[in-house]
């Protein structure tokens, strides 16, 4: 990837990417909601060795405004061959149960305003018959369970729609890679009490783009999550059911 | 979540911690008092908070510019000079000035105005720093530089991380050709002869400093070994320069902590003579890469744990020329008959540049620099002890590695301490300052129990 589209750049996954793809002085145009916040990281990736980072401060959850964005990407980097998907929000279980709204939040965010962008840049690809489509899901998306089943039910529609685009973009030489990240000390984890498990930023975004580069179908990162996910995929429902996970 | 600790994990304090994000954020409203906290590489409280909030920094990791034609660097305060050299040092820069340890962040160097091995020709990191943002609690934001909000400029700068959050900061790198240093290795027999060998060679050598065997005794006190050194000059071939930068350190670990049997009088001074012994008494040259020569210790991460979970105690002092020789004999004496060896003891000359810094520690003189394992009251009672000998020395004692030196002696080493003490935010506090603070009653127990006022049960009764 050398000409990459980072939507979401401003997360602490993505802003550890930048810097890896900034190392190695790739192109960049970075996409986040924040205007300040998004020129911080994009002058970071610049110092590092970018060798051209262009942003645009917009609200993702815009459908309308994806189509424009996809192309002011192209036009600044003169095409583009990689993409990653960053952006998310965790949402609150509690509050989802109770209202609608917060639901359809969470599922705007992580299911629908992806959906869109990639349906934009899947043809762009599929016509290139080049690049890679990086998207951060997540390990909750494996299996529903009751503390965060609307954030795993968006992104496990997510792992299905992205298996779709793979199996139709495979004949087209475009990658779709699905990231399943598992607990990663970010700021949007900053209120929970961490254990091991968790990993930094830094090591996700290695796992990330070592994935990437070699064109990978679904990663789980760090690696460990494969087993433990093995597991808890494979508890019968009927038990499941009866555990408080 | 453990709290954080500093780097001689002496003393333990319970704290709460908030993880500083964007540098355009505001401060968090806390109960009680904040404190910046980077990496924890203070050796004694000055980076710890008891019963108030930590905001980490580490988080404000970003560069903003970097300008290769001119060395000058801006960066988020919780940048670590690690991640500085990465950029500079195949750019042809390195750090004006650079403390033992590449993992401190750029905002605990201002906030420490720390020194390195060219103290006699650079000065302090202070002097390098060109400019920064200070976040105040009630909002306020200032851009800080020497012809610029002069007088908050002069208390940030070794102010000890009370004045505010420092946000950015503007650093003037200075240009190197070459990342290898030209070392040479000089054996000295005692004090007298450190004192010679170390104004000799302050003339020619922009790097010095000296190991010393704090274990020796007699006509030997103060024997050591000093090193000196100059970046070496240009190379013909430019592919080393650009391949310079060596991965972490050596990839040693210290993976636990060590039981303290392990560090006894007996493995110290074993480990002090051999390496005394190991050139012959002879000084000896050779080229090595910047990375251990100003960072050996980091090649073993964790160090710090090979003194057992009850940490250690650092005590670094810099006493005037004028007095230098006989006190530092006293302090090598005192600490090496109080049986608790020190592992590593650095001797180093200060010169005479001012810092721009108000609360900066050094000044010119010797520094001497020891650690020592904690075993309780003993060692608390020696550190105390090295504190009253360097203040009736006219000497100071350094912030970044005391858990022990007193309210007085802090008064006296720091003249402009009630000017500084102005400029602290008052949402912020540390461990160290209200150790040097102690709150004052607004009347005398002595002049009352001088007067036959009845005793009262507590002092804690009084506030």
């Amino acid at each position: 990837m050398k000409k990459v589209l980072v939507l979401g750049a401003t997360s602490a996954i993505a802003q550890a990417t930048v810097r890896l793809l900034a190392a190695r002085g790739a192109s960049l145009y970075l996409v986040g909601r924040n205007a300040e916040n998004l020129e911080a990281v994009a002058k970071d990736a610049a110092t590092r060795g970018a060798a051209k980072v262009d942003s645009q401060a917009v609200d993702l959850n815009t459908f309308d405004a994806h189509e424009a964005l996809v192309d002011g990407a192209f036009q600044s980097l003169g095409g583009l061959d990689g993409v990653v998907l960053a952006h998310g929000v965790l949402g609150d279980q509690v509050e989802a149960q109770r209202s609608w709204a917060a639901t359809e939040a969470v599922l705007r965010t992580n299911f629908l305003s992806a959906v869109s962008l990639l349906t934009v840049l899947a043809n762009r690809f599929e016509a290139q018959k080049a690049g890679t489509l990086v998207v951060i899901s997540s390990v909750a998306g494996d299996r529903g369970r009751q503390s965060n089943y609307v954030y795993g039910a968006s992104k496990g529609a997510l792992n299905v729609f992205l298996q779709g685009l793979r199996n139709r973009l495979a004949k087209s030489n475009v990658a779709v890679v699905t990231v399943k990240p598992g607990f990663v000390d970010t700021p949007m984890t900053a209120h929970l009490p961490k254990n091991k498990l968790f990993a930094s930023p830094e090591k996700v975004a290695r796992g990330l783009l070592r994935a990437a580069d070699s064109r990978k179908n679904e990663v789980y990162v760090p690696g460990i999550w494969a087993l433990i996910m093995l597991i808890i995929r494979s508890i019968p429902e009927s038990v499941f059911k009866k555990l408080k996970l | 979540m453990s709290s954080p600790e500093s780097w001689g994990r002496y003393p333990r304090v319970e704290q709460t911690t908030h993880p500083l994000v964007w540098r355009s954020d505001t401060l968090p409203s806390v109960s009680g008092t904040m404190l910046p906290h980077g990496l924890g590489r203070s050796y004694g409280d000055s980076c710890l908070n008891a019963g108030g909030t930590l905001l980490l920094t580490s988080g404000l990791d970003r560069l903003i510019a970097f300008d290769p034609a001119t060395g000058v660097v801006r960066c988020e305060a919780g940048v670590t000079l690690d991640t500085l050299l990465r950029l500079a040092v195949p750019r042809g820069w390195f750090l004006p000035v650079t403390p033992g340890t590449k993992y401190v962040t750029v905002g605990g160097a201002i906030a420490n105005d720390v020194h390195g091995k060219n103290h006699h020709r650079g000065g302090t990191f202070g002097r390098y720093v060109r400019r920064f943002e200070l976040v105040r609690s009630d909002g306020s934001r200032r851009v800080c530089a020497p012809d610029e909000n002069a007088d908050w400029y002069g208390a940030t700068i070794g102010g000890l991380g009370l004045t505010g959050l420092v946000t950015w900061a503007e650093v003037q790198l200075k240009p190197i050709s070459n990342p290898f240093v030209l070392q040479e290795t000089v054996p000295f027999e005692n004090l007298d002869a450190f004192l010679k060998v170390a104004r000799e060679s302050e003339a020619d050598h922009e790097f010095t400093m000296a190991w010393v065997d704090c274990l020796a005794r007699g006509k030997k006190v103060g024997r050591g070994l000093l090193y000196r050194g100059n970046f070496a000059p240009p190379q013909f071939d430019r592919l080393p320069l650009a391949k310079s930068h060596l991965s972490h350190g050596s990839g040693l670990a210290v993976p636990m902590d060590m039981p303290s049997f392990c560090l006894n009088r007996l493995s110290v001074s074993a480990f002090n003579w051999l390496y005394y012994h190991r050139q012959n008494g002879k000084p000896q040259q050779r080229l090595t890469h910047y990375d251990p020569f100003f960072y050996p210790l980091d090649a073993i991460y964790g160090w710090n744990r090979i003194y057992g979970s009850r940490g250690f105690l650092q005590f670094q002092c810099v006493v005037p020329y004028a007095t230098a020789r006989d006190a530092l004999k006293e302090i090598l004496e005192r600490s090496s008959r109080g049986g608790l060896p020190s592992f590593l003891s650095v001797l180093k000359t200060f010169g005479d540049i001012p810092s721009p810094g108000w609360m900066s520690f050094p000044r010119q003189g010797v520094t001497l620099a020891m650690d020592f394992a904690n075993r309780g009251e003993k060692t608390y009672r020696l550190v105390e002890e090295l504190d009253r000998l360097t203040r009736e020395a006219g000497g100071a004692v350094y912030p970044a590695k005391d858990a022990r030196m007193s309210a007085e002696s802090f008064a006296a080493y720091f003249p402009r301490r009630a000017e500084f003490a102005g400029y602290i935010d008052p949402a912020f506090s540390s461990s160290f300052w209200r150790r040097m603070n102690p709150v004052t009653l607004p009347f005398s127990l002595e002049a009352e129990r001088a007067a036959g006022a009845p005793q009262p049960q507590s002092v804690l009764a009084l506030r």
